[in-house]
């Protein structure tokens, strides 16, 4: 019983790291970038929820409305800002200021709500679920955690195969120039790819601060890095790539956390990262890439 | 520009000793014949004078509620015992001066007071500055306290001695008295791996925990890193039958904690030290989540021991007065118990005053605000009962 109750947390664990590492994959996959300001957003995205739902006592659903525009926005901005002007630079120059971002929001979020960690209330009041005669007791977060995660998932792969603008996202990732050539308008496609991922971080923020109630301005960073890990565990720029890295880590972390020590969890996720990538580089479902000469 | 600060303080200075010289000139004589006196007068065994005792702690900065509070406790105690009659007939006479909580600052605050003329020191307050004054005290040999400094380190020199418990004795003291009240015999402890602070305590805490007959049937870390999700340490926790978790960590990720294990139905008594004191202020913390907590903080201001304290302080300073208020408060009530036993007087060298203030500080007794019949041991540590608190009603409760 105590295994499969592991296990259920490790996949809603997974399910968020998940739904931010869609984020990663996607930006990365089209404009070809780490977008390391990525978890911060989830952070202005849970306190966008915090200060509409405890501060101003609105109702939840409203606060995730909000946190959704405020991100969606912020991720357009950031990228007209900070990323578009740098198209053409060295991937290296992009990185560095992905990484300015990054700091610039956790300093300007410091600012405004200090450092002191709040108490956030969970904006999912879906009871707990009883199974086997109340032994097995699976929390309402949890669940709502895990569909949304493959409602998010299935949502995503419909819109990317069936829409135009999806098709465009597909053109570009494959090949900008050509792209180009065919009447795509790439910059458009970028923006659109930021604001979905950006979007998608609002949501991650409501469901990670419903299930761990702490916000602090440095709640993003590290379920970032490990959502990027993800990412690359899954093969970067590939969506379903990014579910299956996303719920392995997640799994991975909980069962070692469980079964060999609270203390080295971290430690065994990264190490199965390194091993992974020693056998196939290019990540679980990472396309082959061989260049041509 | 070095020149422009180099005047302005020059110009600062001035002012200062300005506004020290116009406002007690009168005083400044007064003491200086009273201290004739007393070097006439020691010659005939009577005893009359000042002992001057600094107080150093970090008066402004980030922590600057601890030295304030340790100055005002001290502040309020030398006041209570001038107003009775001093010590023996002899006054006390305190001076605080900021370290900022650096190191640095503090030996500077530490040479600033022995200009004055600080015969003993009360502080610092933090335990870094503590470490780094405690090295220069040790060569004057100068008779130290500290009211707060809780790494081993601060009472290492024989000079030094302390009001708090060192951060490892929370943990011993922690295991005896879940162990001596009957709270629980299966035990499990979910510790921060990644402090010093939190891995000392829960190391002494599991030491101890065996010569009091309690099973740690889980023992499970996190770290910096990770001070968000506990669902996996609860669950074990859970798992293994504890009836007691013991979290000697911060608040904040004991907040966390509280929310998840009420998640899970999970209701142990949750057992934590002096860094859960605070918990209650956690913003947007439901406090209902805390109900029945349990803490070991060797002060209370609503308890009855300390109402007088605390409705003295708060006329004073105008604040509600925390535990290092109080535990500066019961150091000068130690100096003064320690100088009534050795006989001291202040025209003894501050080596010789030191010695004879060591001697004595392990024979006596004081019933404190922090603690009823404080002793202290040579090492510097003191040894008084651990108070715990109770959170009922979302208020402390004295056990």
């Amino acid at each position: 019983m105590s295994f499969l109750s592991y296990l259920i947390n490790g996949i809603s664990l997974g399910s968020i790291y998940a739904i931010i590492a869609l984020g990663y994959t996607m930006v990365y996959g089209i404009a070809r970038m780490l977008n390391f300001a990525h978890g911060d957003i989830i952070m202005v995205g849970g306190f966008a929820i915090f200060t509409i739902v405890s501060t101003l006592n609105l109702p939840p659903l409203l606060g995730i409305l909000v946190a959704v525009v405020v991100c969606t926005l912020l991720g357009v901005t950031i990228e007209r800002v900070a990323y578009k002007p740098l198209r053409g630079a060295s991937s290296l120059a992009v990185l560095i200021t992905a990484i300015g971002v990054s700091y610039l929001l956790q300093n300007v979020a410091l600012l405004i709500f200090g450092s002191n960690a709040r108490q956030f209330t969970s904006v999912i009041t879906v009871p707990n679920l009883k199974l086997a005669g109340g032994k097995l007791s699976i929390s309402g977060v949890t669940i709502v955690t895990i569909l949304s995660c493959i409602l998010i998932m299935v949502g995503l792969l419909l819109f990317i195969n069936k829409t135009k603008t999806g098709q465009a996202m597909l053109a570009v990732s494959e090949d900008t120039g050509a792209a180009t050539l065919m009447g795509i308008d790439v910059n458009r496609t970028i923006a659109t790819t930021f604001a979905i991922g950006s979007a998608l971080a609002a949501i991650a923020g409501a469901l990670l601060c419903s299930t761990y109630p702490s916000l602090t301005p440095y709640t993003g960073s590290m379920p970032g890095i490990k959502a990027f890990v993800a990412a690359v565990f899954g093969g970067i720029g590939s969506i379903p790539g990014a579910l299956i890295g996303g719920v392995l880590l997640g799994v991975i972390e909980n069962l070692s956390k469980a079964y060999i020590s609270s203390q080295l969890s971290d430690a065994i996720v990264f190490s199965v990262l390194i091993i992974v990538l020693l056998v196939r580089p290019t990540g679980i479902l990472g396309k082959k890439i061989t260049e041509k000469v | 520009m070095k020149k422009l600060i180099s005047l302005s303080l020059a110009a600062a200075m001035t002012v200062s000793l300005t506004a020290c010289g116009g406002s007690q000139p009168a005083e400044t004589t007064a003491a200086g014949a009273a201290a004739d006196a007393t070097t006439a007068a020691a010659a005939e065994g009577s005893a009359e004078g000042t002992f001057k005792i600094g107080v150093i702690g970090p008066l402004t900065g980030p922590a600057a509620t601890y030295g304030l509070a340790v100055q005002n406790g001290a502040d309020l105690a030398v006041k209570e015992i001038n107003a009775a009659g001093g010590v023996n007939g002899m006054m006390l006479e305190n001076k605080a001066e900021d370290d900022e909580h650096d190191p640095e600052k503090s030996v500077n605050a530490y040479n600033t007071l022995k200009d004055w003329g600080m015969q003993m020191l009360v502080g610092p307050t933090t335990s870094k500055p503590c470490i780094a004054v405690a090295a220069e005290a040790a060569t004057d040999n100068l008779f130290q306290i500290t009211p707060s400094g809780s790494a081993v380190e601060c009472v290492a020199n024989d000079n030094v001695f302390r009001v708090c418990f060192a951060d490892p004795d929370q943990g011993t003291a922690s295991a005896k008295y879940i162990g001596e009240n009957k709270l629980a015999t299966k035990v499990a402890i979910i510790y921060d791996s990644s402090t010093e602070y939190s891995s000392g305590i829960r190391e002494s805490f599991v030491k101890e925990a065996a010569n009091q007959g309690l099973e740690v049937v889980a023992d499970e870390a996190f770290t910096a890193d990770s001070n968000t999700d506990f669902s996996v340490q609860l669950d074990k926790a859970k798992e293994a039958g504890a009836e007691l978790v013991f979290l000697p960590i911060y608040y904040q990720e004991a907040s966390v904690i509280l929310k998840q294990a009420s998640d899970k139905e999970f209701a142990p008594v949750f057992f934590g030290c002096d860094g859960m004191d605070g918990i209650l202020s956690v913003e947007n913390f439901d406090t209902s989540l805390a109900e029945g907590l349990m803490l070991l903080t060797p002060f209370s201001a609503t308890e009855e021991g300390s109402k007088k304290f605390t409705s003295d302080y708060v006329a004073a300073y105008g604040d509600e007065p925390n535990q290092f208020a109080a535990d500066s408060y019961d150091a000068v009530y130690a100096i003064a118990a320690a100088i009534e036993q050795s006989g001291a007087t202040p025209d003894m060298s501050i080596s010789d005053l030191c010695e004879a203030m060591k001697g004595a500080m392990t024979e006596i007794s004081i019933d404190g605000l922090t603690g009823a019949g404080m002793t202290w041991a040579a090492t510097g540590e003191p040894n008084k009962a651990p108070k715990a608190v109770k959170i009922v009603n979302g208020a402390y409760e004295m056990q």
